[in-house]
């Protein structure tokens, strides 16, 4: 086997943004969040990632604008080390070592030079406890920096950032832990600590789940498992503390977050609405409700304009002051699996999986961004912890990508399972998927496998499900039999098959369609479609088929199975007869749809193995040994937008589609070569995203007069267009001068006007010349009448000044002659 | 945000017929008259004039109705015996009737006494009809033959003795005065030319035959005879065009719609079949109370007639015009459409700067119950009883969505016994119905779960909850019967079809990874 040094397995996309509280910058321009080993900064007006600052070796745990200087960010890590990040730009300014993994960072305006980190407890490495250490980040001009200067502050705290905050300006922190809420005090060097008791007698449960701080007054809000807000009073007296309870969310509320003049609280839960109480008059709340999916972090922007929710679906949501949602920024969402396979959209090439409960998401790969989500369920989703509701289990898109076959399925705890099969139709006009087909209950069981028919020139579309019922049913596109005007075709049932009462597994059609297969246990049916009759069975060695997958392109003469007990068959569909066999626990085994290769990711002690091979040839095209950790069970072959033109043998498999895997934990993987590396890296070096100019209606105006130009200016004309300098720069001294000093309009338009008129000099002296040739022929005008009517080409100049006829050079040398002449015998008669 | 998503109704399959334009024509006629006879009703025939009164053969009477009249404009009450046959002549002035009794009796439609008395047949006379011409008279009898006979002089002019069975109907030529068509009990029909003086054409349709039609370009026959109806073309010499076997009984009567492109026919079977005559598939089918004798059309179907074995003369007028625009009308915008629309309609000009609204989302009233979690108020709503009743599914769907969000049982209990009384009545009502069983059995046990402490107490509860007992025994009843038909029905299938030997390479070898290193190893010794 050959090592390919030069083909790697990489990370692409899809990282989490909700881990951390994203931060909303002082001019509320961009929001910073922390992703994977990351920091990304998103410009909140147009959602778009403006750079990522990337430095760091481990996960990002915290994000803190520098209190001193609102242009820096610190960034903390698990890797031991804190950045301090110029984030407009995107540089790195300083690196702070630790030594140990930080876990969250927080700081205030009156502890100048000392930030406060959450780290695990020194002594011992292996017990969950975590302690507040401040750091004094020593003054040094180099890059990077030890900082040894620790000092425990407060030991047992959580290492939930929500959990600990700065109050009042800094003059105390607030932590919370467990059952307990600790009070320290700076000038006082001393900590009060309150205690619940595990239950109350009603059962609520009082654990802590985060802390925020009133910034003018001396009062901190608690948020409670059992979805009480406590607003605490007093609490630097041991025993004459108070606390008020606020209750309105029916579970834990995850986030709280008081606005900067402290006029309001914010507070969201597991519930996804978002509360904005009034300080004081707790009575009255404002609620933003449906937001998607459950609150995990509220930050509020300096100026208190902008809102900001992130949600456990990976997503963060912008609103303008608790009206309205300006802006979501989406991630890609990872459930805890992916319950349908992940697939590729032929029509936009775009990475599809269930994503939001009840949803598809449709995610660029190359853009790493979610395109859009397409509901499937229709239902309005309950918030409610251990409810079952409707999952998509099953997706499969036809060749083409103009129809969509879901599987959703409901299964409560002791009531039947509710199914249904919907099939969504492609819109031109909306460019989306609309809803065709309903079929509820297609099968008595779940679903275990559905595919269409991938013939391109086929008349007639066609899906299969196999169901664990025994039976696997195709299903048909037809035109209802009494045509009605208002109703299209649709789908209907056209075959239901079984084999001996056993259970279907995998389905699978040849590449242009005229053969389905369909393994029950360890027999391979072959059937046709077009007359429903069994045309052969193949059968396996005696377990169950894994896989499935018929050859492309030169190799569609083979079918490919893999068993549950390691062994890969190629059967020749020509001769009916076994091809070769090999011995491999096989986990995955998926075709290419442009090329005929095949992957098979191979389970292998703990860890993934990948082979890429032709169905026709003995040997592996590519192989690599230990691609992560785990099986690999989820993984797609996605088209790519250009061709590669590798001409190396390991990586021409690269060259049409790329193989994208997902990880155990949940990583989406793929494969690149170098060359395509340093492509990348080339062109994200040149991409540069100008969002200075705000979408204002001035914006608007200018900016559709810029796209009328453009095109002009590309067909030719502009040799003809001269360039106005001088006008352009009184327009932006006109726009840019403030009203209130600028003088009268009558005064400023004629100034405005003349700016705007195009110097002819040029021209204007080759008519007065050609008029002085003109009138040498006449000889009779006199020098007054000349200067008249040469005043007069002055006046009409400009306005003709475009049309004036242009002379080649030639003619203008000639003329220049004529000039030279003229003048010596003009200035001749004048002295005569 | 995201806004509130309704709750999903679930559209079901319309059961029944499908809407055509034939449903939707055959079934716009008023509830049918109903009229007593004195007897089984034989014949029905239309005036080929205005005001088209039908002459309705019964007993020993023929009645005349006028098109709109309940009660007979005239009698006809000189028969000795039962009557056959009553035909109108072509102008509407004439009128002749077979009889029991041999005698073949020629009316004034005006007059009352017979005008004149045709004696020859030896037996019943079931048909009589007019030539063409207007001056003959077909007749066929039981006594096997045919006449012709002339009615200015009441002579017999012809008689054919080919049939070797009862002559049962007959039909002359519109077009041509000379030939007529017979169909007998011998299952055959023979078209008779009078020029020549025999049959020029037999067909044999293989049972008695009942009834014949001539279509009106004369180049098609229909017969009825058995279960069959048979299209027969002239113009080819009798040659058989379709055979139709909808019926489950002797066809008996046979007739066309006005613009001819439909045909019906009525049979024992208490069915009236609509068929169409491109493709004669059935498109409308009615059903009556007993067997049908005789059926006939008004003409621009403005009414069917049909008379049947049990004496009841069944009247169907067509709806008039307004009637049938008052079901429309139905749907007429209330008065306030107009004010709220003020101003929709107006378009936008070139310049005009959109101020766009958010659009208000309607939500129905259980949804906005649900909306607002109100499960109880929200179940409430969709039992009202105009929901309940015609739309019997969105209250279904409530509970559905009630169910998956996990609140049904907070949704059901605490009612009264009127609350609980309306929603056993849903049940009960509603159950037993396939597409709602699913959803309705959970409801039912947990209305059980809840309130069996209170059994007991009220006597409407402890009725309801008896007969939704009872309804549950007799629907187990009916499933296990169902389920016993299913098994029969599978053994006859499984024992009528052929079985099919699928072709299996792997089946003389079990292992097919034995045979696979076999195959790999052929070319090995090919090339050495």
């Amino acid at each position: 086997m050959v090592e390919h040094g030069d083909i790697r397995v990489v990370h692409r996309g899809g990282s989490k943004i909700n881990f951390r509280e994203p931060v909303i910058t002082h001019d509320s321009r961009y929001l910073l969040c922390a992703s994977g080993e990351c920091v990304k900064v998103f410009s909140t007006s147009t959602e778009e990632c403006i750079h990522d600052l990337r430095g760091h070796t481990g996960l990002v745990t915290g994000v803190l604008l520098k209190p001193s200087n609102h242009l820096q960010v610190y960034s903390c890590s698990a890797d031991g080390t804190v950045r301090l990040w110029d984030y407009t730009d995107g540089i790195l300014i300083k690196t702070y070592v630790i030594g140990y993994p930080v876990y969250s960072i927080c700081a205030s305006a009156n502890h100048e030079g000392v930030i406060f980190i959450v780290t695990p407890m020194l002594s011992d490495k292996r017990s969950d406890l975590f302690q507040l250490v401040a750091v004094d980040l020593p003054q040094s001009g180099d890059q990077l920096v030890e900082a040894r200067e620790l000092s425990a502050v407060l030991s047992d705290v959580s290492s939930n950032p929500a959990a600990i905050v700065f109050g009042r300006g800094g003059e105390y922190i607030a932590s919370a832990n467990g059952l307990h809420l600790e009070v320290y005090f700076f000038k006082k060097q001393k900590p009060y600590r309150f205690s619940f008791k595990e239950d109350n007698k009603k059962g609520g449960k009082n654990t802590f789940m985060c802390v925020a701080c009133h910034p003018k007054d001396d009062c901190i809000a608690t948020g409670h498992e059992d979805g009480k807000i406590r607003l605490w009073r007093n609490f630097n007296h041991k025993k004459e503390y108070t606390y008020s309870t606020l209750h309105w969310h029916h579970s834990a509320v995850s986030s709280l977050c008081f606005t900067p003049e402290g006029t309001n609280l914010l507070s969201g839960g597991m519930e996804s609405v978002l509360v904005q109480w009034r300080y004081n008059q707790e009575s009255e709340r404002d609620f933003l409700p449906r937001l998607g999916s459950a609150i995990t972090h509220i930050t509020v922007s300096p100026d208190g304009a902008l809102f900001c929710t992130s949600h456990s679906d990976n997503k963060i949501t912008i609103i303008q002051s608790c009206v309205k949602v300006s802006a979501v920024i989406q991630g890609l969402v990872k459930g805890e699996s992916v319950r349908t396979d992940m697939m590729v959209d032929p029509r936009s090439k775009s990475l599809v999986l269930n994503g939001k409960p009840g949803h598809l998401q449709f995610y660029s790969l190359q853009r790493d961004k979610l395109l859009y989500n397409l509901d499937i369920v229709q239902q309005e989703y309950i918030h409610e912890s251990g409810l079952e509701q409707f999952e998509v289990v099953k997706a499969a898109f036809d060749a083409s990508g103009s129809w969509l076959a879901t599987v959703e399925e409901r299964k409560q705890k002791d009531a039947e399972l509710e199914l249904n099969l919907k099939l969504w139709a492609f819109d031109e006009q909306t460019q989306s998927f609309v809803l065709n087909t309903t079929i509820s209950a297609p099968h008595e069981a779940r679903i275990i496998a559905m595919c269409f028919c991938h013939a391109t020139d086929s008349q007639t579309t066609m899906l299969v499900s196999t169901s664990k019922d025994g039976h696997f049913k195709a299903w048909q596109l037809a035109a209802p039999a009494h045509t009605e005007a208002d109703e299209g075709p649709s789908w209907s049932c056209d075959f239901v098959g079984s084999y001996h009462g056993l259970v279907p597994e995998c389905c699978c059609f040849s590449a242009d369609g005229s053969l389905l297969a369909v393994s029950f246990q360890e027999v391979v049916t072959v059937w046709s479609p077009a007359s429903w009759e069994l045309l052969t069975t193949l059968s396996q060695p005696p377990k169950a088929v894994r896989d499935l997958c018929f050859g492309r392109l030169s190799c569609s003469k083979y079918l490919l199975g893999t068993t549950a007990n390691s062994l890969l068959c190629c059967w020749n569909l020509l001769t009916c007869s076994l091809e070769w066999s090999t011995s491999m626990d096989i986990s995955l085994l998926l075709a290419d749809p442009l090329t005929e290769n095949m992957a098979a990711f191979c389970c292998q002690a703990g860890s993934t193995d990948l082979f890429v091979f032709k169905p026709s040839e003995p040997r592996p095209v590519f192989s690599q040994k230990a691609v992560c950790s785990g099986k690999v069970t989820r993984a797609v072959f996605a088209p790519r937008e250009e061709m590669l033109e590798s001409c190396e043998e390991s990586s021409q498999w690269l060259n049409h589609s790329q193989l994208y895997f997902l990880t155990p934990y949940m990583d989406l993987m793929t494969f690149t070569t170098k060359a395509e590396e340093d492509r990348l890296m080339a062109s994200s070096k040149q991409l540069v995203i100008d969002d200075r100019v705000a979408m204002t209606p001035f914006y608007l105006l200018l900016g559709k007069h810029r796209q009328q130009e453009d095109p002009d200016s590309v067909s030719g004309l502009s040799a003809e267009r001269r360039p106005l300098p001088q006008c352009s720069v009184a327009i932006k001294e006109l726009l840019q001068t403030p009203a209130h000093v600028l003088p009268s309009t009558s005064f400023l338009c004629s100034m405005f006007v003349q700016s705007l008129l195009i110097s002819v000099t040029d021209g204007r002296e080759e008519t007065k010349h050609a008029e002085e040739e003109m009138e040498s022929e006449k000889e009779e005008e006199d020098s007054e009448g000349e200067m008249e009517s040469s005043t007069q080409r002055q006046e009409q100049a400009p306005l003709g000044g475009q049309a004036a006829p242009t002379l080649t050079k030639a003619q203008h040398r000639e003329l220049k002659r004529v000039k030279k002449l003229d003048h010596s015998w003009f200035a001749h008669l004048l002295h005569s | 945000m995201a806004s509130f998503k309704p709750t999903k109704v679930q559209v079901y399959p319309k059961l029944g017929e499908k809407v055509t334009q034939d449903t939707l024509y055959w079934k716009n006629y008023k509830a049918p008259v109903q009229i007593k006879e004195f007897g089984a009703i034989t014949n029905i025939d239309f005036s080929p004039v205005a005001p088209h009164n039908f002459a309705v053969t019964a007993f020993t009477r023929i009645h005349i109705y006028g098109p709109f009249s309940q009660e007979p404009v005239k009698t006809f009450t000189r028969f000795k015996d039962t009557a056959y046959c009553g035909r109108f002549r072509s102008d509407g002035q004439l009128l002749v009737a077979g009889c029991e009794d041999s005698v073949v009796r020629l009316f004034d439609v005006s007059g009352k006494v017979a005008l004149r008395m045709f004696k020859g047949h030896t037996k019943a006379v079931h048909i009589a009809d007019f030539t063409s011409d207007r001056y003959q008279i077909l007749t066929g009898s039981d006594d096997y033959t045919c006449r012709l006979w002339d009615i200015p002089n009441a002579t017999e002019l012809n008689t054919y003795q080919e049939h070797t069975d009862y002559i049962r109907c007959g039909v002359t030529s519109k077009l041509n005065r000379d030939l007529f068509i017979t169909g007998s009990y011998d299952h055959t029909l023979k078209l008779f030319d009078a020029r020549a003086d025999k049959s020029v054409m037999t067909m044999d349709h293989g049972q008695p035959v009942e009834s014949l039609l001539l279509y009106p370009s004369e180049g098609l026959l229909v017969s009825a005879g058995g279960r069959h109806v048979k299209v027969w073309d002239l113009l080819k010499g009798g040659q058989p065009l379709v055979s139709l076997k909808n019926h489950h009984k002797t066809v008996t009567c046979l007739c066309l719609s006005s613009n001819g492109h439909r045909l019906l026919s009525a049979s024992l079977d208490r069915h009236v079949k609509v068929y169409n005559t491109t493709n004669y598939k059935v498109v409308h089918n009615f059903d009556y109370a007993a067997s049908i004798l005789s059926l006939a059309l008004a003409p621009d179907d403005e009414s069917i007639v049909v008379g049947m074995t049990n004496s009841i003369l069944s009247i169907k007028h067509r709806k008039s015009l307004e009637e049938s625009k008052e079901i429309s009308g139905q749907q007429r915008r209330q008065p306030s459409y107009r004010v709220f629309v003020k101003g929709k309609n107006y378009v936008p000009k070139q310049d005009d700067y959109l101020v766009s609204k958010p659009v208000k989302q309607h939500l129905a009233k259980y949804d906005k119950q649900l909306k607002k979690f109100n499960v109880s108020k929200a179940l409430d709503t969709a039992l009202e009883t105009w929901t309940r009743l015609r739309k019997p599914e969105i209250t279904v769907a409530v509970i559905k969505e009630l169910d998956r969000r996990g609140t049904l049982k907070n949704a059901l209990a605490g009612r009264d016994e009127q609350g609980l009384a309306r929603l056993l009545n849903f049940l009960i009502g509603n159950v037993v119905d396939p597409r709602f069983a699913p959803v309705l059995v959970t409801a039912a046990e947990m209305i059980l779960d809840i309130y069996q402490s209170v059994i007991g107490q009220s006597p409407v509860v402890d009725r309801q909850l008896l007969r939704l007992q009872e309804l549950l025994e007799r629907e187990i009843d009916y499933q296990q019967d169902l389920l016993e038909v299913l098994g029969m029905l599978d053994t006859m299938f499984a024992s009528s079809l052929p079985r099919k030997e699928v072709p299996c390479p792997g089946a003389s070898r079990a292992n097919g990874l034995a045979q696979g290193e076999s195959s790999i190893s052929r070319p090995q010794v090919q090339a050495t």
